[in-house]
């Protein structure tokens, strides 16, 4: 299994000291800046009024962004359309700086109101046709994965686990570690 | 796109049912030959249109970010049409027929939600489903994965013919003549790339309803509608259909024309074959403004159109699926998976005897009920529409249907499992209230994802839902079963004119700034398959809209009488009282520095703009005098719509013309004070200066609101009908938004321009 079409989801920590709604203005600055390098961003998607759902999204033409809500659990959201190239760790370490970086974004404009966790993110090939969901899948890809999860963090003190075992849903791991991983500078 | 394209293209290879595998195959290679330049933009535009793929806001590259309009640098590929940039996100249609799906259909667009979009599946007010922000070249795997469960986005757009729609209730109303349910199935598949169906000029919408009276077909705003009815002929009953035809919204409404009161079943499909050939025959082709076939309708008259129509009916060749679709139709019947049972007591449960009171409905089966699923919106997760599949597949032998409110119905439930079930919603956020009440509002995407969007019908759809749930306990009951409808435009997507409280997107300039406004549309009918339209009464402030429904409904819970209808409140009372009550909300404008927000729209903090119209700069003399003469035209409109409500049809005719004239005048008055006060001075001036310059041409449409000018004057002193009068109105009414356009296009070109 390659790791196409990757969505990096760092949840929050604690309830959200913000309106979600306030994301909306966040995220048309970015559309309106084109701040962020090399995703073509095309426009804001405002679902709030779906339970448990994509929250507050910033479209783009290789990723979206989003300040999601899946699962009722709010946190930032990467989510890869676009095939990229290199190795499975390179994608992973894309993904997951590109979440980070936008998590540090969101942070710095609303100082105080909303933390992302420094331990805990969720990863998820969202493409079930290269990723099918099944204990046989995740046997196989479990060595590849785990290498990139400690290439990507720099240490193998970690736990993963399978996000949701059932087959109807997409391949993802949670990934829990015992040493805080840092997000990059907002600026 | 995709790393799995290929992947699916193989697993599905000769194992999809025809003729949907060999289409998505064709439309793959289509694909393939736009990017080398081999087909025109424009044949591939229609091509995908009529795979389902449609355009959505910002695809021609460019983004108005509340300041001015950027561009957004899309590579440099061949375009999807003209002016719709390659990799510019787009929005998919999935056909649902009747609105029919099953759990694992629910699955599979839980999957492609998530897979290929925001993770948000619509339904739409046809029964249909949208996904947004779809890359063009996922499309063929995306159309794959739903062949392989029987579903299709073919002809989902395009000029061809639409989703076929039908009342949910089909089969298990009490009221109905016979379960429309296989009829509508066996037509939209034998329409499906039907050749009479491949020379149309515009879509084409059919409807079928089970009975006459109630609203759940909405027969009567469908090209063609088909009305179940029975009749005992030599002591036998025979199942027909009364149909329709020359119905629509649209920006000029139409009420469906009688084509017939009766035909058999067995003439069901061929009859509806020789209308879309004697339509593809001699339906407007060029003029696509003029092109759906309610104009036809209107050119010749329903005596010549039924008379060409069943002549065409005597010349078809014999085809055997006329019969053959129909075998057996009469035992297909949807049926229960559970014995029937009793309704519990909702004890002390208050959310339950809520949804009880507003979403479940008793069945001609006794023992069972149909419980609707409200949708915010008409949006559904991926998540939730996964849990639906399971409570579909637990609580009934499988099947569910969405509806033309925007949500879900579940059918055929036994009573005992009422409690069950609605904890099982509950668990799954579905287990709101409120189904097809005054909460429940319909909205269009507007400006959200739609081209042709001028005001945020969602924004004020969503922020309209929010305050009435606020406070829906202390509503009182002659409101909560009102229909609030949102259209972005015109257009009526959100079915605005058939709404109890209709609004639709149009803009103003105030203060310099361009404002998002909706107009209030009264006088529309739900029940009876939409029986009558609406007309607007006055455009206030987008963020002004919620205290419109606050108003009338106020006013019409303190002066309704006994059992009066909101419809019969407001032809009783008249529009006249109820504008009064709303004008205020177009006074005490706040400046931009006081309160910026007011010139923004709901749920969009941008600077309100459409397109790249900027802030004008022109001086304030001419923009009072241009107002002054535009005011005088909306008012004449609006009284034109009294004379109409009054029974007097010709004066109402007359007046609709002499607003054209006073808008006309307003625009002409820009480029030449000293025009006259005479008609045809005025016409003629127009005429010169803005249509032949094509200045008035709107940017979507064209010359066809300065053609509703000219076919008035050109009438003028015509007897009107209440008929005639409605449409005169309407027109005048879009030719003023059309002038409010042309001015502020006009006033935010650059100087010397």
């Amino acid at each position: 299994m390659e790791l196409q079409h990757l969505i990096v989801k760092i949840p929050i920590e604690g309830p959200p000291g913000l309106d979600p709604a306030a994301l909306v203005d966040l995220f048309h600055r970015w559309v309106a800046g084109q701040t962020v390098p090399g995703v073509l961003l095309v426009d804001v998607a405002e679902l709030l009024h779906v339970p448990d759902g994509p929250g507050v999204l910033a479209v783009g033409y290789e990723a979206d962004f989003a300040f999601d809500h899946g699962r009722g659990v709010w946190g930032v959201l990467y989510r890869r359309k676009t095939l990229l190239g290199g190795t499975d760790a390179e994608r992973l370490s894309h993904a997951f700086g590109a979440a980070a970086q936008a998590g540090a974004w969101i942070e710095a404009a609303f100082p105080g109101k909303v933390k992302f966790s420094r331990t805990e993110f969720e990863l998820i090939v969202n493409d079930r046709g290269i990723a099918p969901n099944t204990p046989e899948a995740y046997a196989a890809a479990a060595p590849a994965l785990e290498g990139a999860v400690r290439s990507l963090l720099g240490h193998g003190e970690f736990q993963l686990a399978r996000h949701d075992q059932r087959p109807r849903e997409r391949f993802g791991v949670t990934i829990k570690s015992a040493r805080p991983f840092a997000l990059p500078p907002a600026g | 796109m995709k790393a799995s394209n290929a992947i699916w293209k193989e697993r599905f290879k000769g194992k999809l049912p025809e003729p949907l595998g060999s289409e998505v195959d064709q439309f793959e290679t289509e694909i393939e030959l736009r990017k080398q330049g081999k087909i025109d933009e424009k044949v591939f535009a229609e091509t995908r249109l009529r795979r389902g793929a449609y355009g959505q806001r910002y695809d021609n590259g460019q983004r108005s970010d509340g300041v001015e309009s950027r561009k957004l640098p899309f590579a440099d590929k061949p375009t999807k049409g003209p002016g719709t940039m390659w990799d510019a996100p787009g929005m998919l249609r999935i056909k649902v027929p009747f609105g029919g799906l099953n759990p694992r259909q629910l699955e599979v667009m839980a999957e492609i939600a998530e897979e290929y979009s925001d993770g948000i599946a619509h339904v739409t007010t046809r029964q249909d489903f949208q996904l947004h922000f779809i890359h063009i070249e996922n499309g063929p795997s995306i159309m794959r994965r739903l062949a392989a469960v029987g579903i299709t986005t073919r002809e989902a757009c395009g000029n061809a013919v639409r989703n076929v729609t039908a009342c949910p209730l089909s089969g298990v109303c009490r009221d109905e003549a016979f379960d429309v349910t296989p009829y509508s199935h066996a037509l939209a598949w034998f329409l499906m790339g039907h050749p009479d169906t491949m020379e149309f000029g515009r879509k084409f919408k059919p409807a079928f309803s089970g009975c006459a009276q109630h609203a759940c077909g909405l027969t009567q705003m469908h090209d063609i509608g088909f009305v179940a009815a029975v009749r005992e002929v030599d002591g036998k009953l025979q199942r027909g259909f009364k149909i329709v035809v020359g119905g629509g919204l649209g920006p000029v409404p139409r009420q469906a024309r009688l084509l017939t009161d009766f035909a058999p079943v067995e003439e069901m499909l061929p009859l509806t074959q020789a209308v879309c050939r004697v339509f593809g025959k001699h339906g407007e082709k060029k003029n696509r403004n003029a092109a759906r076939i309610k104009f036809l309708v209107d050119k010749w008259g329903i005596e010549k159109f039924r008379e060409e129509v069943f002549a065409t009916r005597k010349e078809l060749r014999e085809d055997p699926r006329w019969l053959g679709m129909l075998q057996g139709i009469e035992q297909a019947a949807e049926g229960p998976l559970r014995p029937p049972g009793q309704l519990p007591a909702p004890g002390a449960n208050p959310a339950l005897a809520q949804w009880l009171r507003s979403n479940v409905r008793d069945q001609r089966q006794q023992g069972y009920v149909t419980a609707a699923v409200t949708l915010p919106l008409g949006d559904i997760t991926a998540d939730q529409l996964r849990a639906l599949a399971d409570i579909v597949a637990k609580y009934t032998r499988g099947t569910i249907r969405t509806t033309v409110e925007q949500n879900f119905l579940i059918r055929w439930i036994s009573k005992a499992d009422v409690a069950a079930l609605h904890a099982d919603l509950v668990a799954a956020d579905l287990g709101q209230a409120g189904a097809e009440s005054i909460v429940d509002v319909v909205s269009c995407p507007g400006t959200d994802t739609c081209k042709l969007g001028i005001s945020s019908s969602r924004g004020l759809g969503g922020e309209l839902r929010n305050r009435l749930l606020a406070k829906s306990y202390e509503l009182d009951e002659a409101i909560k079963s009102l229909h609030v409808k949102v259209s972005g435009c015109f257009n009526s997507c959100g079915c605005h004119h058939v709404a109890d409280l209709g609004f639709y997107g149009v803009s103003r300039t105030l203060n310099g700034y361009k404002v998002p406004h909706f107009q209030v549309v009264l006088g529309g009918q739900w029940e009876h398959n939409a029986g009558s339209y609406g007309l607007p009464i006055i455009a206030v402030p987008s963020k002004r809209a919620p205290e419109v429904v606050d108003r009338i409904t106020g006013h019409y819970v303190q002066n309704r009488r006994k059992d009066e209808t909101f419809y019969g409140f407001v032809k009783r009372v008249g529009k006249g009282p109820i504008r009064e009550l709303l004008e205020p909300l177009n006074q005490n404008i706040p400046s931009h520095d006081a309160e910026p927000g007011f010139y923004s729209d709901w749920g969009d903090p941008r600077q309100y703009s459409i397109g790249d119209i900027g802030i004008g700069e022109c001086a304030g003399e001419v923009v009072t005098r241009y107002q002054f003469e535009m005011t005088a035209a909306e008012r004449l409109v609006f009284e034109a719509g009294l004379e109409l409500d009054r029974g007097a049809p010709q004066a109402a005719g007359e007046t609709a013309y002499a607003a054209f004239i006073r808008a006309a005048r307003a625009l002409v008055q820009v480029q030449y004070d000293d025009v006259g006060a005479e008609a045809d001075e005025i016409v003629a001036e127009f005429k010169e200066r803005f249509f032949d310059s094509q200045l008035f041409h709107d940017p979507f449409v064209g010359p066809k609101f300065a053609n509703f000018l000219f076919a008035a004057h050109a009438a003028r002193g015509e007897k009107f009908t209440a008929d005639t009068a409605h449409h005169r109105i309407a027109e005048a009414q879009l030719f003023i938004e059309a002038v409010h356009s042309c001015y502020n296009r006009l006033r935010s070109a650059p100087a010397g321009a």
